[in-house]
């Protein structure tokens, strides 16, 4: 019944459209840029003595372009299709939609300019100066026009639990955005934090590790509440455990900043809140993943011929074990060996690469045949092809990873008898060295993917309409 | 912190926990009216959700984590002004100067569970007493350190002690960098003699050389330049040489008539060929007109005397 009237209704699928198509090309723009500068941490000649090819300037604009152009825009398209289909109702706003896709791809491309000019406020994963911040906040408002007035007119009586994760992520996001960026400005292209000393440190980590929860981990479980079960074409599992990992998620992770400044000049009861909270965290992390795989009793066999619910699936399993990993590096006591080692670096990627990445792979896998008129992706094999790529690519990469990371850590506080450092940073550096190359290969690989996906959707988009049919298979 | 900071920290914190303990409980139980596995009867674009029960092992996982968390604040700091059970610190963080740190770090003897000084006094007990052996003599002095520069043990501690305190700017070979001397090359700003290291290290140095600019004048600092670079035998134009030389007077204060540099203000000799700052003609004019500052920290706060006396030997015989 209601599936007709989903049928029914006009949905605005341009700007949905628009971003699916822009999450490919964005990803492999970023991913490309972390090649390049996992390659110049090989060879370090790679920057050709070019000061806006520098790994300084490159890596903001790697971790830009992944979080804030591919993910981001992933988040975009998923959340503006996720809350018409399920409140029936046509985007709230008219072109404001549109304003939202038009004013989010100016942002990328002014931080794609003004990064590798150097022009940086040097906080992490905010370097946008104060210009680009102020259209950011007013573009993310207009989006949270557009979806919150969706959800207004919704014709269903209820919310749907992925909108509760879609809603919080956009609130949040926010806020903690335009807290963040408080700034004096200098001129056009500088700017300096209106925060000083520890707040500034608490603010940024405050800030960049809510990007992270907010951003990376509810907004993407939003995209696993809709698609999975669609894909799996089975119901969530359960939804009184949607109600507590949603509400103790969104309660408790915006405390885990500090867990980013154990062992600093930040008070210690600070620090201790940091850690006690990313610890509780763990459970309201790991409801998310149980409720996704356990979505999939009674369709397990649906895995193996469907390469799109193994993207999900894996996504989770990855997802869940880089939020295990997370509480555990934020105990003091295993954060002094993990912190500033590449075990940090493996820990992001198996949560960028494993869960961000290929949830929203998946997602624009189940998407694009949607919004072409399509019943199926071009090649179905390709999708195969490319999950394999991804897969093999995450574990080299995070393997690499904790191997070079406990290594680091372990170098660096290794004394001798008399108590001085037994090696010097470059030993540590040169032993590092073979796994970086295995990084690299890991991000090849991953890399190789997504250029597969881009083929598969030029292939699927330029097919003529209805052309490609669905197979059944049950 | 406030007395108010301190209770909304509190209130904050123990509220989200506490609030997290009914949520879980809450839903423990089965208040939604439809029986355990079906559907909750809501459908979202063919979605629809089941009415199971919270898995037990995650229901018992997080009571787990959130017991450990409670216990944790009880015995560390956390809850606003609550010191914690075992008084735990990791240092000193309200210290505002030098003196107050030393007042209170001279108050302690051990007592107080301040992690940072804790380490650092077992630290010191444990590997002091290797430094100590290495540098006394039997009589309670300091060996010489010329001789100590012979002790093969003591240079393999000095030179790690090197490595994980100056490699940074004197490089790990001692081979110095532009505007870090070359320890190696036997030219010595502040004097190559033993003691003269040790005190270059304990106390630091700075060494001022003003920007001429103002004084000479575009064609005063072409000339000068000429003039400098002859000290070292380089060809020049021996006309602007020659005014440059006229004008070396206001140089010769601290480099010495003849340009051979003066120990005593740790000025360079301009003979050599030897530049701290590059000796291309464009880096000397760049000296001459905007001037240079060299710093080298002191370290007597920072390593003692005893593992300075190590470091000084090693460096002398880095050049030797």
């Amino acid at each position: 019944m209601n599936q007709a009237a989903t049928a029914a209704t006009d949905y605005n699928y341009t700007v949905v459209r628009q971003f699916t198509v822009m999450t490919i090309v964005w990803g492999i723009v970023g991913m490309a840029v972390g090649v390049l500068i996992a390659a110049q941490l090989v060879w370090p000649a790679l920057n050709f003595d070019t000061p806006w090819l520098t790994y300084s300037r490159l890596r903001p604009l790697h971790t830009n372009a992944v979080i804030f152009a591919f993910g981001t825009s992933a988040l975009m398209a998923t959340s503006l299709y996720v809350v018409q289909r399920t409140t029936q109702a046509r985007l709230f706003g008219g072109a404001l939609a549109s304003f939202v896709f038009w004013g989010w791809t100016a942002i990328i491309l002014a931080a794609a300019i003004t990064l590798p000019l150097g022009i940086s406020s040097s906080k992490e994963y905010a370097e946008l100066e104060w210009p680009i911040d102020i259209a950011i906040a007013v573009v993310w408002v207009a989006y949270g026009i557009v979806f919150f007035g969706t959800l207004v007119k919704r014709k269903v009586a209820h919310i749907y639990v992925a909108n509760w994760f879609f809603g919080a992520f956009i609130i949040t996001v926010a806020v903690l955005h335009i807290v963040n960026s408080g700034a004096i400005p200098l001129h056009a292209g500088k700017s300096y934090s209106i925060y000083a000393g520890a707040v500034d440190a608490m603010v940024q980590w405050w800030y960049g590790h809510n990007a992270v929860g907010f951003l990376l981990t509810a907004g993407f479980l939003g995209i696993m509440y809709y698609f999975v079960p669609k894909q799996a074409g089975r119901p969530v599992y359960s939804y009184r455990l949607s109600i507590v990992h949603f509400w103790a998620l969104v309660s408790i992770y915006i405390w885990a900043g500090p867990h980013h400044l154990h062992y600093t000049a930040l008070p210690d009861w600070a620090q201790s809140l940091g850690m006690v909270m990313s610890l509780i965290l763990f459970a309201p992390s790991w409801g998310g993943m149980i409720n996704g795989i356990m979505t999939l009793s009674g369709a397990w066999h649906k895995l193996r011929y469907d390469p799109i619910l193994r993207f999900l699936i894996v996504s989770l399993s990855f997802y869940g074990m880089s939020t295990f990993e997370g509480p555990m590096m934020s105990i003091k006591t295993v954060n002094a060996l993990s912190h500033y080692t590449d075990w940090t670096v493996g820990h992001v990627h198996s949560g960028a690469l494993g869960w961000v990445a290929m949830v929203s792979i998946g997602a624009v896998y189940h998407l694009i045949p949607v919004l072409f008129g399509q019943g199926r992706m071009y090649s179905i094999s390709l999708i195969n092809t490319h999950f394999w790529l991804s897969t093999i690519g995450v574990v080299l990469y995070i393997v690499a990873m904790w191997i070079s990371g406990v290594m680091q850590g372990l170098m660096w506080r290794a004394v001798n008898e008399d108590g001085t450092l037994t090696y010097s940073f470059v030993e540590s550096l040169v032993a590092s060295k073979p796994f970086y190359i295995v990084r690299l290969i890991g991000g090849l690989f991953f890399l190789a993917g997504m250029f597969v996906m881009a083929y598969n959707t030029y292939k699927t988009i330029r097919a003529e309409k209805g052309s490609l049919q669905a197979v059944e298979q049950d | 912190m406030t007395a108010f900071w301190s209770v909304w920290i509190t209130v904050i914190t123990l509220g989200s926990i506490a609030g997290c303990c009914w949520l879980l409980y809450i839903c423990t139980k089965n208040n939604t009216g439809v029986e355990e596995g079906k559907s909750m009867g809501h459908e979202f674009d063919g979605i629809e959700e089941l009415n199971n029960p919270l898995p037990k092992w995650w229901s018992y996982m997080f009571v787990l984590t959130i017991v450990f968390a409670l216990g944790y604040l009880a015995f560390y700091p956390g809850l606003g002004n609550w010191q914690g059970l075992f008084g735990w610190k990791s240092a000193e963080k309200d210290i505002k100067s030098i003196a107050e740190g030393q007042e209170r770090i001279a108050a302690y003897q051990g007592d107080v569970a301040n992690q940072y000084q804790n380490e650092v006094a077992h630290a010191d007990a444990r590997f002091g007493e290797v430094f100590k052996a290495l540098a006394y003599d039997s009589d309670g002095s300091y060996k010489a350190i010329e001789d100590l520069a012979l002790d093969p043990e003591a240079i393999k501690v000095g030179e790690r002690l090197y490595l994980q305190n100056c490699s940074q700017c004197h490089g790990s070979t001692g081979r110095g960098g532009k505007g870090f001397p070359n320890l190696t090359d036997g030219d010595w700003l502040y004097g190559g003699t033993g003691e003269q290291i040790k005190a270059t290290l304990m106390y630091g140095r700075a060494g001022q050389m003003p920007g001429w600019e103002a004084v000479l004048g575009d064609d005063g600092i072409e000339q000068m330049t000429d003039y400098v670079l002859s000290l070292s035998g380089r060809k020049v134009n021996d006309v602007n040489a020659a005014k440059g030389e006229a004008q070396f007077a206001m140089c010769a204060a601290c480099h010495g008539a003849d340009g051979k540099g003066n120990q005593a203000l740790g000025a360079p000799n301009l003979t050599n060929g030897i530049w701290l700052y590059g000796g291309s003609r464009k880096a000397i004019e760049e000296t001459l007109r905007y001037g240079r500052n060299g710093v080298m920290p002191a370290w007597e706060d920072i390593l003692g005397e005893d593992k300075i006396h190590l470091i000084s030997a090693y460096v002398y015989q880095l050049s030797r």
